[in-house]
């Protein structure tokens, strides 16, 4: 009876292990897709574009003969759209996010409340591009400017920080809270002193990846009115622009082969972009974190 | 209304009837500081705290001691309405500093909170340098002269017996230093608001006994200039560092009085189980 028993379990055994083995290739298989996706992506466009990737090209104009088209006006647009981003969205998905945290009371309100704006989230962003037309480019009257597309974008990642600045806020933990309290502090400079310095790096993190999201939209901005075509840099907040993306779009969208070798440069430039913004997001997200955790010990 | 407090008198006479000998021991009124007066607490619909009255002594240590779960934090936590933030907690009766009900409706807690200080179980300094620990309280009041700030920062650690430790790295992360200097730093910080009461939420348990009879001696020296409330679930501490000693069981004070009678001579059944170490 003994044996018996114990031929049944390395029977089982074996099962599982080839069950496990099976599991093993699979997921391994899952990561070789994503990445070998990802690396083609990179590949294809570095042997496309990097012909084309020298100091002129980020330097020059759009041009109709590709050869000396280049990306300047985009870059600067892409920049100033994003810092103009940053600058509305920040201090609005912040405050949001501590009147959510801090102040309002716990009931069916504030869960309705929270979870629109967890749908807000996941709304396709051509919606916002069309928000963005009527309510900044002819309600408001900016333009199609650079100023009209920033509000545009900053809607769209408003989500994004508010939702991630909650979770930061709440990792403040209690007991700071209550020592700030007991040392006579009110409410808003409990929040002041403690919760948005300790917070910040969550929030920075935030801030960056929804930025870094922000970067590369091309739906919205183009359902707003930003141009295809720009042999200018942008001069001020409600001059036109274009940014990255859409300059990449249009070139993709001409006949002459000259083009299709900027767009992949175009592409390069803006994978770096971005890139080095997640790596940013990282390092400040660590960095902070290391100051922070030495709490715990 | 009459009619029910004379009810719950009667009940307290029945059920509590230690309560009356009690008060005796603190008639008069100018050596108490905190007087609470049939306090009863509520989380929600669950009764924590139920009619509790007895006073605290000026210069003296008070301990409050009992079991798991009997309501020994929530009332050190009304002393200095920490529980406010809890949007389902309420009381009634009241609990007096010299003469003034800190529970009124006309009293801010912040004020409270200025005159009461409190240092906490677990040691909770904020990330931040030892010397901006310190300052945090007069900082919050609008303090802003740096010879007043470094006054109050020698002091404070001074009295917290940290000074000779840490007057040469002021500037270093409090969080670099032990569980126990931590805990004084915490101490001192609450001194730094020349508070009229220090309560004290378990401050050892988080500690090793070298760091624990470092803040027991501490609580000796602070004494002759506050008045110290302490919860503790060290029965052996409660008798080494009190003077008085509040028992507490199932959210009633089961007995009060000097701690010297409290340990040798309890009144009461229930006391002596308790300090015997036959339940808890």
């Amino acid at each position: 009876m003994n044996s018996a028993v114990a031929g049944d379990i390395s029977i089982l055994i074996e099962k599982q292990k080839l069950g496990e083995r099976i599991f093993k290739i699979a997921a391994t298989l899952a990561v070789l897709i994503s990445l070998g996706t990802l690396t083609a992506l990179v590949v294809d466009a570095f042997i496309d574009g990097f012909p084309r990737l020298n100091w002129k090209f980020l330097t020059s104009f759009p041009s109709r003969k590709p050869q000396e088209a280049g990306i300047l006006a985009a870059l600067f647009g892409s920049f100033y759209v994003i810092i103009l981003t940053a600058l509305s969205a920040v201090p609005i998905g912040l405050g949001a996010a501590i009147y959510l945290e801090e102040y309002a009371k716990k009931n069916r309100f504030s869960r309705f409340i929270e979870l629109n704006v967890s749908n807000l989230a996941g709304v396709p962003s051509i919606i916002y591009g069309l928000l963005g037309l009527d309510l900044f480019v002819r309600l408001m009257g900016l333009g199609r400017s650079l100023l009209a597309g920033a509000l545009t974008l900053a809607l769209l990642v408003l989500p994004i920080i508010i939702i991630s600045a909650r979770e930061a806020i709440r990792t403040v933990p209690l007991s700071i809270r209550e020592a700030a309290y007991a040392l006579g502090a009110t409410r808003w400079q409990m929040i002041k002193d403690h919760v948005v310095p300790l917070s910040l790096p969550g929030v920075l993190t935030g801030v960056i990846l929804s930025v870094s999201r922000a970067i590369g939209e091309t739906a919205p901005l183009i359902t707003m009115g930003a141009l295809t075509y720009v042999a200018f840099i942008p001069n001020g907040p409600l001059s036109p622009f274009t940014v990255l993306p859409i300059q990449i779009f249009n070139w993709v969208s001409r006949p002459q082969k000259g083009f299709h070798a900027c767009a992949a440069a175009g592409i390069v430039v803006l994978l770096v972009v971005t890139l080095f913004l997640n790596a940013l997001a990282i390092f400040l997200r660590n960095h902070y974190q290391r100051k922070i955790s030495a709490r715990s010990l | 209304m009459n009619t029910i407090m004379d009810k719950t008198q009667n009940i307290k006479k029945i059920v509590l009837p230690g309560i009356e000998t009690m008060n005796k021991i603190t008639t008069n009124p100018e050596h108490f500081v905190l007087s609470v007066q049939d306090l009863s607490a509520w989380y929600g619909t669950a009764q924590v705290l139920k009619n509790i009255s007895f006073n605290i002594q000026r210069h003296q240590v008070t301990a409050i001691i009992g079991p798991s779960g009997c309501g020994k934090s929530t009332l050190i936590r009304c002393f200095n309405r920490m529980n406010d933030f809890m949007p389902v907690f309420r009381t009634t009766g009241s609990i007096l500093l010299e003469g003034q009900d800190l529970y009124s409706s006309n009293i801010d807690p912040v004020e409270v909170r200025l005159k009461i200080g409190m240092v906490f179980q677990k040691q909770n300094p904020f990330p931040k340098s030892i010397y901006e620990n310190v300052v945090y309280g007069p900082r919050v009041l609008g303090i802003k002269n740096k010879k007043k700030l470094d006054q109050v920062v020698e002091d404070s650690l001074k009295r917290a017996a940290l000074w000779d430790e840490v007057n040469h790295k002021l500037k270093s992360n409090a969080l670099s230093l032990s569980g126990g200097q931590q805990q004084r730093l915490c101490i001192a910080r609450a001194l730094a608001n020349e508070p009229e009461v220090l309560l004290l939420d378990e401050p050892c348990s988080a500690l090793d006994p070298i760091a624990t009879a470092k803040i027991e001696e501490l609580i000796q020296e602070l004494k002759r200039n506050y008045t110290i409330v302490i919860v503790t679930h060290n029965m052996q501490q409660a008798a080494r560092v009190s003077d008085y000693t509040a028992y507490l069981l199932l959210g009633s004070l089961i007995e009060f009085g000097e701690t010297k009678a409290v340990f040798t001579t309890p009144s009461r059944k229930e006391t002596e189980d308790y300090i015997t170490g036959r339940f808890g």
